[in-house]
């Protein structure tokens, strides 16, 4: 477990806690990413506004890391961008179909003890595992 | 005050992201590996974020739950609860495409900081997927509720 960074991802994961608390106590609304995102794109969305903002703010909070000596690390991609194009369009269309990803359901879907959170979230999470145990352990290095 | 508030969320959100890891698409992969636990390569550590946010929001919505929203009329807690062919259809879809690149829509967008290319075309990607399942809920259930407005403030 060489990689495991406990106290940074408590810190981090109560902060996100944190977030998803303070939007429902201000705002009302749920802190989900896959409902934020859609209802911003949508063309016939209504509430975009505060969506926007919220998503401004995800993007501010790193770039706002470089101010205190912080670097954003360049994300770790996969080099085929077909592999690219195939999980965005798998992410974009699965979230939207189940209504929600890891903050909505993981997060703000679980913390309600709903059974239909939980189910979503082991399920999304067993297929990302055999995923990753097919391309890193049967067809990769 | 509504607008700053969201602000202040989607920063705290995006904050939490970036201490914890999980803006890094290899972290996530690394606790995805679940066949990497004998040989020690596994990284537990979003377990433990998704442990510390659990904790934090349980706590939370428990007080929020009796409370009007400081800026708004009402809370809009989701009303679904079907366990559902499209819940789980879509969640496997979902777990497909993040195990193959290790982002989730939250990271997607926080990533959009460091202004990588791949990163981009990942957020096109996910953007695209999302409005052909908007599009054609909407063209199916044109006659049938719910609505796209009620199925959105549905989960997250």
């Amino acid at each position: 477990m060489a990689n495991f960074t406990p106290i940074s991802a408590a810190i981090g994961g109560a902060l996100i806690g944190l977030a998803a608390v303070l939007l429902m106590l201000l705002n009302g609304r749920i802190a989900g990413v896959t409902g934020v995102f859609a209802g911003l794109i949508d063309p016939i969305s209504t509430e975009r506004g505060w969506r926007a903002i919220f998503i401004a703010g995800l993007i501010l909070a790193p770039l706002s890391a470089t101010l205190l000596g912080y670097t954003i690390p360049i994300p770790h991609m996969p080099a085929s961008f077909a592999t690219i194009i195939v999980g965005g369009l798998l992410v974009g269309f699965g979230t939207r179909l189940s209504n929600g990803c890891t903050s909505g359901h993981g997060v703000c879907g679980i913390a309600r003890l709903s059974p239909r959170s939980i189910t979503a979230t082991a399920i999304f999470m067993a297929a990302a595992s055999v995923v990753v145990a097919l391309t890193r352990h049967v067809f990769g290095g | 005050m509504r607008a700053l508030a969201s602000l202040l969320c989607g920063f705290i959100f995006g904050w939490g992201l970036f201490l914890s890891g999980m803006i890094r698409p290899d972290k996530v992969l690394n606790f995805l590996d679940v066949l990497a636990i004998p040989s020690g390569g596994w990284d537990p550590s979003l377990a433990v974020v998704m442990a510390a946010a659990l904790i934090v929001t349980f706590i939370g919505y428990r007080f929020a739950q009796p409370h009007k929203p400081v800026f708004a009329a009402s809370n809009q807690w989701p009303t679904q609860t079907a366990i559902d062919r499209p819940l789980i259809v879509g969640s496997v879809l979902f777990g497909i495409g993040w195990g193959l690149v290790g982002l989730c829509p939250g990271p997607a967008i926080a990533n959009l900081a460091s202004l990588s290319t791949p990163v981009i075309i990942f957020v096109v990607a996910m953007a695209v997927g999302t409005l052909a399942h908007d599009v054609g809920y909407t063209r199916s259930s044109a006659q049938t509720a719910p609505t796209l407005a009620q199925a959105k403030t549905a989960d997250g």
